[in-house]
């Protein structure tokens, strides 16, 4: 990474986390929302590993595991609940599942 | 650099790896065992919750670090341990009443809590960000699970996408926050990122506050801070009951486990910088719940505002960031366990099957077909509002004697303000009980054992720390 400053790796995950807020945000389709979220989850990645090799440090690439593993973890959990939404109601737009509001 | 595990590092996660071992042994039982044995499985989950119990017994006095700074075990794990085990077998004991309400058997229910509570004791014991964050997602994917358990139920769906959704959401943000604190401490070790602060607390980089400030919104979300708080009443009425219970306070133990040993550590040292933020949260969770739950006329969704405003009275006592900041807390969460399980014990067994009775209005005239249910209620209502001589009162005191010491008056006076709200919607429950004629004639069924259980504990639990509180502080100090 020898003339790549660590700035542009920050200021590019920065604006990958941007884009997965916006993108939970503004979409209404769950699986879409819940890209969202993996995109949010890599930005972060991408943070862990600028800052692991700008400090040398192997922590940060070890977190990077385990944000994978449960990300992994998520995805099985999250598709099964939405599969399981889309069976019994045959929509995935989160504003058709609203019957208990505040 | 090679990795040794000492015994000294086994015995120090010892409730988690028997909790942890108990759920995969109940995961492969529940598949393969023939159908008799099956019936069993929420009992064996109860026995490995008890042997984990006595196996915290191990820990009490050790002050130490495990597997190279990964887990610390002091008092406040030891505490955390009992608080969460012992939320893990009411709600098991809860369970098993509710599968014979609704003659369902839900198999992988009861290693779902096992492993949930493993999760929370990691959180509870961690020493390190990532031990904070491996419990965290331990405890809430087994949790988005349990919520939408009941999968045929439209409710129960969407309280799990609900919180599933927004769940993940709030790990991105954790996680972000995580990573920027990462950059600049150059360590995930707690301790050096609370040697980090205090080392540079006079000038302490932007990019580390927001890493802290984003970890903060990311257990915020899971202790139901408003303005995080969005998810909580939805999803609190749609899980089915005993989760709810286990949710309400297991959850929210963890959550305030892992702001005691993020924040509280790291930030004594910059508390000019966080306590206003922390302040102003206390006061707009405190007020929000309170003035919300005024106006529910469902016991569950009553029951989770309450909880949002109970968070806000434990945060007060995290605001004082003084030293008795984690003996309050801690005996608050004690407390707090033994009202909210309890009431959504009696709560579970007036709403009958499916759930269909949970509006306030069916507990009119409880007082008169039900007596003992609803005297024990009463009990929990009032605990919940702060009367003595029950546990609430004390809780509430010390909380709040905790944030008058460090000079918060107009904190304690708004929390005091606050509580006399909340006697409102909770006295509305026992008027309810006392003064009114039933609606129907619908006879409810006699208290389930497993359930009765789980009352007659909350209740005694209560007395006891409402009336001796002594002993219980003494070990907290």
């Amino acid at each position: 990474m020898q003339g790549i400053p660590i700035s542009h790796f920050l200021i590019l995950s920065a604006i990958l986390f941007s884009l997965g807020v916006i993108g939970v945000t503004i979409r209404r389709n769950a699986i879409v929302i819940f890209m969202s979220i993996e995109l949010m989850l890599n930005a972060v990645n991408l943070t862990f590993l600028a800052f692991s090799n700008y400090l040398n440090n192997v922590e940060g690439q070890i977190f990077v595991f385990m944000v994978m593993v449960v990300a992994a973890a998520e995805v099985a959990v999250g598709l099964a609940i939405i599969v399981a939404i889309f069976r019994l109601r045959e929509t995935v737009h989160v504003d058709d599942i609203k019957l208990m509001k505040w | 650099m090679p990795i040794t595990i000492g015994t000294r590092d086994l015995i120090a996660i010892l409730p988690i790896a028997v909790v942890s071992l108990f759920g995969l042994y109940l995961l492969l039982q529940s598949v393969f065992a023939p159908r008799m044995n099956r019936i069993i499985i929420p009992y064996l989950g109860i026995v490995g919750v008890v042997l984990a119990l006595v196996s915290n017994f191990v820990l009490i006095g050790m002050d130490t670090t495990a597997f190279e700074g990964m887990v610390r075990v002091d008092r406040l794990t030891v505490v955390l341990n009992f608080v969460f085990l012992i939320t893990a077998a009411l709600s098991l004991l809860m369970t098993i009443s509710y599968h014979e309400q609704e003659r369902v058997e839900f198999l992988e229910f009861t290693p779902l809590v096992l492993f949930s509570t493993a999760g929370m004791m990691l959180m509870g014991s961690a020493e390190s960000l990532m031990t904070l964050f491996l419990g965290l997602e331990t405890m809430s994917i087994a949790l988005y699970v349990m919520a939408g358990f009941r999968r045929t139920n439209r409710h129960s769906l969407e309280a799990a996408l609900k919180y599933f959704l927004l769940g993940a959401f709030a790990t991105g943000f954790l996680l972000y926050g995580m990573a920027l604190t990462y950059g600049m401490v150059g360590s995930t070790n707690l301790t050096q990122i609370a040697n980090y602060f205090a080392q540079n607390a006079l000038d302490v980089k932007l990019v580390a506050l927001i890493g802290l400030g984003l970890i903060i919104i990311g257990f915020g979300f899971k202790v139901a801070l408003v303005p995080f708080h969005m998810w909580t009443p939805d999803v609190y009425q749609g899980s089915p009951m005993p989760v709810t219970a286990f949710m309400a306070v297991g959850a929210k133990a963890a959550g305030f486990a892992a702001i005691l040993r993020v924040i509280s550590l790291s930030a004594f040292s910059i508390s000019f910088h966080w306590t206003e933020v922390m302040w102003v949260l206390a006061v707009l969770t405190m007020t929000v719940g309170n003035i919300i739950a005024l106006v529910q006329d469902n016991i569950k969704r009553m029951l989770a505002y309450s909880s949002i405003a109970h968070a806000g009275y434990i945060l007060v006592g995290i605001v004082a960031s003084n030293d008795m900041t984690v003996p309050s807390v801690a005996f608050y969460l004690i407390v707090y366990l033994f009202m909210n399980l309890g009431a959504f014990a009696v709560a579970t067994m007036v709403a009958g099957q499916n759930e269909r009775r949970v509006k306030i209005q069916y507990y009119h005239g409880l007082g008169r077909t039900q007596p003992l249910l609803a005297l024990a209620m009463a009990i929990f209502m009032f605990s919940l509002a702060g009367f003595p001589p029950t546990a609430g009162f004390i809780g509430k005191f010390y909380i709040f004697s905790a944030a008058l010491q460090s000079g918060y008056v107009w904190l304690v006076i708004i929390g005091v303000i606050n509580s006399l709200i909340s006697v409102y919607y909770y006295l509305n429950v026992v008027v309810a009980m006392y003064m009114h004629q039933p609606v129907d004639d619908k006879k409810l069924p006699g208290v389930l054992p497993g359930v009765g259980v789980v009352i007659l504990l909350a209740v005694l639990g209560i007395f006891y720390l409402g009336i001796f509180p002594g002993t219980m502080l003494s070990v907290l100090r």
